[in-house]
């Protein structure tokens, strides 16, 4: 545990030495502005609460997230600094969660920084400002889950690219699972338990849920072991590709 | 100590270490030589934890690599194969982060990092982006990385790769005062670094150990151990050299006109040829006795098995 916060550090400002971490702030500010404000119709819909800015995370994420997960250990085979990372003093769940943390810190402010919504809204009316504040600690899970399947895709591949085709597609996956449109296809040959399965592994519910200002622990703890068994496959998956 | 039993490693399509078994002894200083793909790398990389191997044991200090491998790698420096390091980060930041995870903090940390820049001679880029450093530089920061710590066993695959003359000078006077007490284990393609470094040169090809003895062993088995070469003014009498006692054959040296003399195996001609020059009265311009050529001794133990 003594060198997680090391690891921690030296990743996160690794965002800040190229210029990725101020082009995914920027892409992030810019976007969630354009879809809040001009798409989603925030002024005519008369109500002051942040819904749309919620609504529109997970396909934003869907996007932007891997993008900023695809290089935490492809970059790391591919420049070989995985061999130093791996021959030093240092455990894998402090290497796997380190690098995780730091990402989903860097992400978390990112989404800080959306506050000047809140002060707009609350300008404009008077919004639940708890249902903000879980919609925000929603949002924030989500992009746990988007990265730590990130994480373990770019475990996976070599090359950043493929990880973040990779990620994509299984986020979107896990996004779209509970529309009507994907329970269709198992609908009238799957057993109901399988619906409720697959049905339950979407993110879009529990995230909605959780954003309407409703935290079920059952939620929170989806998203926490959600997040946990991919870092858990991460950690396998480095064992057995880091030597090719 | 490193006791290593029956190491094997098994790629897909080949067996890159096989059955591998050696115990090393501190202030020992071992070289590993061997062609191209031998395993020489596939070796340290089993002996500090980064791969699994397929079959066998190590153990460094009474550490077993596979079970303790923290208490073992936290024993161990090592510059691994292409000296990487992170490139996005400065040559202070980076040497900082690993003595911040080798257990340093504020003012020791501060002195660890001062040391190993000055050991390598990093002074003049450690602001510089490691990313935009020269091949050499980078090389030494690897080594700067490896040494911080004093590490009881140091193992560099390949240290001065890429080295001017004068660093690899430098580096090779800084493995040797690091070896008093220590284990320092090197892989290298330049011969003469393992008699000027080493007191034991491993030779290792497909694998497997072909050879473990001192350097000087592994030159006293070269047809030259022994050889005296004689660059003289006039034409020599070839005859009267060939009946010397001991002496095997002769060998001309197209190149400069010298005439080398190959000893028998076991015998030492350079008296009685020194002798015979003197009763002649040749004018002799060079005289040279030769230990041995490393680089006929390592093609002919390895010949054909370049992979
Ligand atoms: N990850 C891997 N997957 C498959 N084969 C591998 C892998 N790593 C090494 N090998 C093979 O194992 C053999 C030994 O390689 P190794 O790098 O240990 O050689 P080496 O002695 O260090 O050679 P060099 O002098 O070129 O550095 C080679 O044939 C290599 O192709
Ligand atoms: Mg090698």
């Amino acid at each position: 545990m003594k060198q997680l916060p090391i690891i921690f550090k030296r990743e996160f400002t690794s965002f800040f030495a190229t210029p990725l971490a101020y082009v995914f702030l920027l892409i992030f500010l810019v976007l969630s502005s354009v879809f809040t404000f001009y798409l989603s119709g925030f002024y005519e819909s008369g109500q002051a609460n942040l819904n749309p800015f919620f609504n529109f995370h997970p396909w934003l994420y869907l996007f932007l997230v891997p993008a900023l997960a695809m290089r935490m250990w492809a970059e790391e085979r591919k420049s070989g600094t995985i061999e130093l990372l791996m021959t030093l003093p240092i455990t894998r769940f402090e290497s796997v969660v380190g690098k995780f943390l730091a990402a989903w810190v860097f992400a978390g402010i990112a989404l800080l920084l959306t506050f000047p919504m809140v002060l707009t809204v609350n300008y404009l009316g008077d919004p639940d400002n708890g249902a903000i504040l879980t919609g925000y600690l929603g949002s924030w899970l989500l992009v746990g889950a988007y990265l730590s399947v990130g994480s373990c895709m770019s475990a996976l591949a070599k090359n950043q690219v493929i990880a973040f085709i990779l990620t994509v597609s299984l986020c979107f996956l896990f996004v779209v699972s509970g529309f009507s449109l994907v329970l269709d296809v198992f609908n009238g040959w799957a057993p109901q338990w399988l619906l409720d399965v697959v049905a339950s592994f979407s993110f879009l519910t529990r995230f909605q849920a959780i954003s309407k200002g409703v935290i079920d622990v059952r939620d929170l703890l989806y998203f926490l072991s959600f997040i946990t068994a991919w870092l858990m496959a991460t950690a396998v998956v480095i064992d057995l590709k880091k030597a090719d | 100590m490193i006791k290593v039993t029956h190491l094997t490693k098994r790629f897909v399509q080949q067996v890159a270490v096989d059955d591998l078994s050696f115990t090393i002894e501190p202030g020992e200083v071992v070289g590993f030589l061997g062609p191209n793909g031998a395993g020489k790398s596939t070796t340290m990389k089993m002996l500090t934890g980064f791969l699994q191997p397929c079959e066998g044991n190590v153990s460094i200090c009474g550490f077993d690599i596979g079970k303790q491998t923290l208490q073992a790698q936290r024993l161990i420096g090592y510059l691994p194969e292409g000296a990487p390091c992170y490139g996005d980060m400065s040559v202070g930041d980076f040497l900082s982060f690993i003595g911040q995870v080798r257990g340093y903090r504020g003012k020791e940390l501060k002195q660890r990092v001062a040391r190993a820049i000055a050991l390598v001679e990093l002074e003049r880029v450690v602001e510089q982006n490691i990313d935009t450093l020269s091949k050499g530089f980078k090389r030494r920061v690897g080594l700067a990385q490896a040494v911080m710590h004093d590490p009881k066993v140091l193992i560099l695959d390949e240290p001065t790769d890429g080295l001017d003359p004068n660093q690899k000078h430098q580096v090779r006077k800084l493995i040797k005062s690091l070896a008093v007490d220590r284990i320092v284990i090197i892989s290298t393609h330049i011969l003469e670094e393992v008699s000027a470094l080493c007191t034991r040169a491993m030779v290792i090809s497909h694998g497997r150990l072909l050879i473990d003895e001192t350097p000087y062993a592994l030159q006293s088995r070269s047809r030259y151990h022994q050889a005296v070469t004689i660059l003289a003014e006039q034409p020599l009498d070839r005859q009267l050299l060939q009946a010397l006692p001991g002496v095997m054959a002769l060998e001309d040296n197209p190149l400069d006109g010298s005439i080398t003399l190959l000893a028998k195996p076991g015998e030492v001609i350079f008296p009685a040829v020194n002798q015979l020059i003197h009763a002649q009265g040749w004018q002799v311009r060079e005289l040279e006795v030769e230990r041995g050529r490393l680089d006929e001794v390592f093609r002919s133990l390895t010949r054909g098995d370049a992979a």
